[in-house]
C-alpha cells in the first residue's frame, strides 16, 4: 500500500468538479483500489457521490491511499491530481 | 393590477404570456414483477440511455453555453453509473422482486437525503442533482418525453423551479423569461438565465398562483416585480423600461467587434476596470480591448493572511492568459485609506487618505511587495502583462520600484523562470504632486493612467468619503481637466502613452474633452465599453474643444 496525507488548498474542497474528476481519474486503474480518508471515514474515489458526501474543505486533511498491482503508477497520478487541483 | 414579488436574479423587463410548466406525469407505484430478469434489463437500458443524453447535453452546453454548465451534466452522467447508486437500485430490486421504477425512486431519494443532511449550503444543493439524475432514469424507464412547450408563441415560462435539465432541454426561442415559485441567485434557474441573458424572477412562494396560467405578465429581472394587469403608471414605467433596454440592446449588438476609432481616425483604446477574474466574462461579453486596471486587492482582502506568490501567480496568469495578447494592466497593492486589511497590522490614522497607503506600504515593506512582483513577473511570460504602480508622488519612488522589479528579474532569470523582460511599467497619476512631476516621472516609465476619483480627492481638498460636500466635490472641475491635460502633454513629450483608470473615464459627457487632451485609453467598467464605443465612432477628434477646461 502507498499513501500520502494532504491538506486541502481549495476553498471548495472535494466539490462536484474535482470528485467527478477524481472518479474519471481512478477508473483506468481498475484493480487497483484508491482510496480518500478523512476523520474515521474512508471511501474509494470511484464512490462519487460518497466522496463528496465528505464534504471536504480547505484546511481538512485528508489521507490518500492505493493498494493494487498498479499502487505506484496510480498513487504518483493521484498526488499530482491533488497538489494542482486541492 | 396584481403585483408578485420575488427576487431577480437576472436582468431585464419582458412581457409575454405566463405559461406553467408541465412536468410530466409519472407518478411512481410499486408493482412486484414476475420476471425479474426483464426488469433488470430494463433498467439497464434506462441507465444507458440517461449517460447517452446527458452526455449529448453536455456537448450542446460546451458550444452554446460553456465549459462550466458542460462539466455540471459530465458530473450528472457519473452519478447514473456511480457504484453506490447503481448498487442500492441493484439490491433494492433483488430483495423487493419491485418494479425498476420504485427501486430508482427509492434509492434516488435516499441519496437526495444525504446530500441534504449535509451541514453546507453547497452540498445541501447537490440533493436537486440527485432528484435530477433520478428523473431522468424514470422518465427512461416509462418512456416519458421531456420539454417542449406547447405554445406557438414565446412565453415567460412560470414554475416551481426547474432543474438544470430542464432548463436546457427547453426550446429557448420560446422563453421570453423565467418566473418561479422557489429557487436563489444560485439556484440552476438564475445562472441559466443569466447565461443565457434573459430575464428572471425567483422566490415567488404562493403569489405565483397556477391560475395566471396564460395570462398576460410583465416580469423585472433586476427589482424581482412580476405584474399581471399593470396600471397606467407602472405600464408606464416598465414599457419606458423595456425601451431603453432594448435600444441598448441594439447598440451592443451593432457595436461588437468594431474598431474604437473616431470619424476622422484618431485611435482609442477602450479597456475595462476588473476586480478579479471572475469579472472576464463581462469583458469578453462586451468586447473590452484589454484590461486598463485590474485591481489586485481582492486577493488581500479575501484573505486571511498574505496570499502566497502562487497563489497571485494564478491570478494573474489565469488574466493574462485569458486575455490571449490583449494588454492587462495590474496595479500592485492599494490598500490603506478605505481599503483596510486586518493582518497588515497597519496603525490607526486619522487621516488615512494622506497615510500610509499603497506603493508607500509597499517600498516600507519590501518582502510584500517582492512576493507581488515575482507573482506578476512570472505571470507576464503567459500574456501582455504590464505593472502599474499606485499613488505616486515622486521620482525616487518610481526608482524605487523600478530597482525591485530589476531584482526580481534578475532571481527569476537566476532559477530559469521564464518572464517577460520587457513587461511595460507605469504610474498611476492621482496626486497633484505626479502632475507637477510629470514631465521628470514621463521619463521613467511607459505609460501613464490617471485614478481621477483621487486626484479629485487631492486636487479640491474633498474627502471621497465625504457625503455632504454637495456642490464642492466637482469632478468636472476645471482644475481636474487641466491636471489631466498637464500630464497628457508631459507623457506624449515623452513618447508615452496616458489612460484614464478612473470614474472620470465613463463619462461620457467628458468624451470630446478627452479626444481634445489627447487621450490614449479609456478604462471603464465592462457594461461601458460599447455605449462609449458608440460614442467614439460618432465623434471627429479634431473638432473637439478644450472649453471646459476654462
Amino acid at each position: 500500500m502507498k499513501q500520502f496525507t494532504f491538506l486541502i488548498r481549495d476553498e471548495l474542497g472535494i466539490h462536484a468538479r474535482p470528485a467527478g474528476q477524481l472518479a474519471k481519474l481512478a477508473k483506468p486503474y481498475g484493480e487497483t483500489v484508491i482510496t480518500v480518508t478523512k476523520g474515521s471515514q474512508t471511501v474509494k474515489a470511484s464512490q462519487l457521490m460518497k466522496l463528496m458526501s465528505l464534504g471536504v474543505k480547505r484546511g481538512d486533511e485528508v489521507t490518500v491511499a492505493t493498494e493494487g498491482p498498479a499502487e505506484d503508477d496510480a498513487i504518483a497520478a493521484v498526488q499530482k491530481f491533488f497538489e494542482e487541483n486541492l | 393590477m396584481v403585483l408578485m414579488q420575488g427576487k431577480g436574479v437576472s436582468a431585464g423587463v419582458i412581457k409575454g404570456k405566463l405559461y406553467f410548466y408541465q412536468r410530466p406525469d409519472n407518478t411512481v407505484v410499486k408493482t412486484a414483477v414476475e420476471d425479474l430478469q426483464a426488469e433488470k434489463e430494463r433498467l439497464a437500458a434506462a441507465q444507458q440511455a440517461s449517460m447517452e443524453q446527458l452526455e449529448a447535453l453536455a456537448d450542446k452546453c460546451r458550444q452554446e453555453t460553456g465549459e462550466d454548465s458542460a462539466i455540471l451534466f459530465e458530473t450528472h452522467a457519473m452519478f447514473v453509473e456511480d457504484e453506490d447508486y447503481t448498487a442500492m437500485i441493484a439490491e433494492i430490486l433483488e430483495d423487493e422482486g419491485c418494479n425498476a421504477e420504485y427501486a430508482v425512486k427509492t434509492a434516488g431519494e435516499q441519496f437526495a437525503a444525504m446530500f441534504a443532511a449535509m451541514d453546507d449550503a453547497y452540498m445541501q444543493a447537490r440533493a436537486a442533482d440527485v432528484q435530477d439524475v433520478t428523473q431522468r432514469i424514470l422518465n427512461n424507464l416509462m418512456g416519458v418525453v421531456e420539454g417542449g412547450i406547447d405554445s406557438d408563441e414565446p412565453v415567460i415560462l412560470a414554475a416551481e423551479d426547474l432543474a438544470p435539465s430542464e432548463t436546457l432541454q427547453l426550446d429557448k426561442s420560446k422563453i421570453l423569461g423565467f418566473a418561479t415559485r422557489g429557487g436563489s441567485g444560485n439556484s440552476h434557474t438564475a445562472i441559466l438565465a443569466r447565461t443565457m441573458g434573459i430575464p428572471a424572477v425567483c422566490g415567488l412562494g404562493d403569489g405565483l398562483k397556477e391560475e395566471y396560467n396564460g395570462r398576460l405578465a410583465y416580469i423585472d429581472g433586476e427589482t424581482g416585480k412580476v405584474v399581471l394587469d399593470p396600471d397606467e403608471i407602472t405600464l408606464a414605467a416598465l414599457t419606458d423600461k423595456y425601451q431603453r433596454q432594448q435600444e441598448m440592446k441594439q447598440l451592443l449588438l451593432t457595436m461588437k467587434g468594431q474598431e474604437d476609432v473616431t470619424l476622422d481616425g484618431k485611435k482609442m483604446m477602450v479597456y475595462c476596470n476588473i476586480g478579479s477574474p471572475d469579472d472576464l466574462g463581462a469583458v469578453k461579453a462586451n468586447d473590452g480591448q484589454g484590461i486598463g486596471l485590474f485591481r489586485s486587492e481582492f486577493l488581500y482582502l479575501a484573505a486571511d493572511d498574505y496570499p502566497s506568490e502562487d497563489e497571485q501567480f494564478e491570478a494573474y496568469r489565469a488574466v493574462a492568459a485569458a486575455m490571449d495578447g490583449k494588454r492587462v494592466v495590474i496595479r500592485t497593492l492599494d490598500i490603506g485609506a478605505d481599503k483596510q486589511v486586518d493582518y497588515f497590522k497597519l496603525n490607526k490614522e486619522e487621516n488615512p487618505a494622506m497615510g500610509m497607503r499603497a506603493i508607500r506600504i509597499c517600498l516600507n515593506r519590501p518582502e510584500v511587495f517582492r512576493t507581488q512582483l515575482r507573482a506578476l513577473y512570472r505571470a507576464s511570460a503567459y500574456g501582455k502583462v504590464a505593472i502599474m504602480f499606485p499613488m505616486i508622488t515622486s521620482v525616487w519612488e518610481v526608482k524605487e520600484c523600478r530597482r525591485a522589479c530589476k531584482s526580481v528579474m534578475s532571481e527569476l532569470a537566476a532559477e530559469g523562470i521564464p518572464f517577460n523582460p520587457d513587461t511595460e511599467i507605469g504610474i498611476m497619476v492621482e496626486t497633484p504632486a505626479s502632475i507637477f512631476m510629470a514631465e521628470d516621472l514621463a521619463k521613467l516609465v511607459d505609460f501613464f493612467s490617471v485614478g481621477t476619483n483621487d486626484l479629485t480627492q487631492y486636487t479640491l481638498a474633498c474627502d471621497r468619503q465625504c457625503n455632504d460636500l454637495g456642490k464642492f466635490f466637482d469632478p468636472h472641475h476645471p482644475a481636474i481637466l487641466r491636471a489631466i491635460k498637464q500630464a497628457a502633454d508631459a507623457a506624449h513629450k515623452a513618447g508615452i502613452w496616458i489612460g484614464i483608470c478612473g470614474e472620470l473615464a465613463g463619462d461620457i459627457s467628458l468624451l470630446p474633452t478627452f479626444l481634445a487632451i489627447g487621450i490614449d485609453e479609456l478604462s471603464v467598467s465592462p457594461s461601458v465599453v460599447l455605449p462609449l464605443r458608440a460614442e467614439i465612432r460618432k465623434s471627429i477628434a479634431q473638432t473637439c474643444t478644450l472649453e471646459r477646461l476654462e
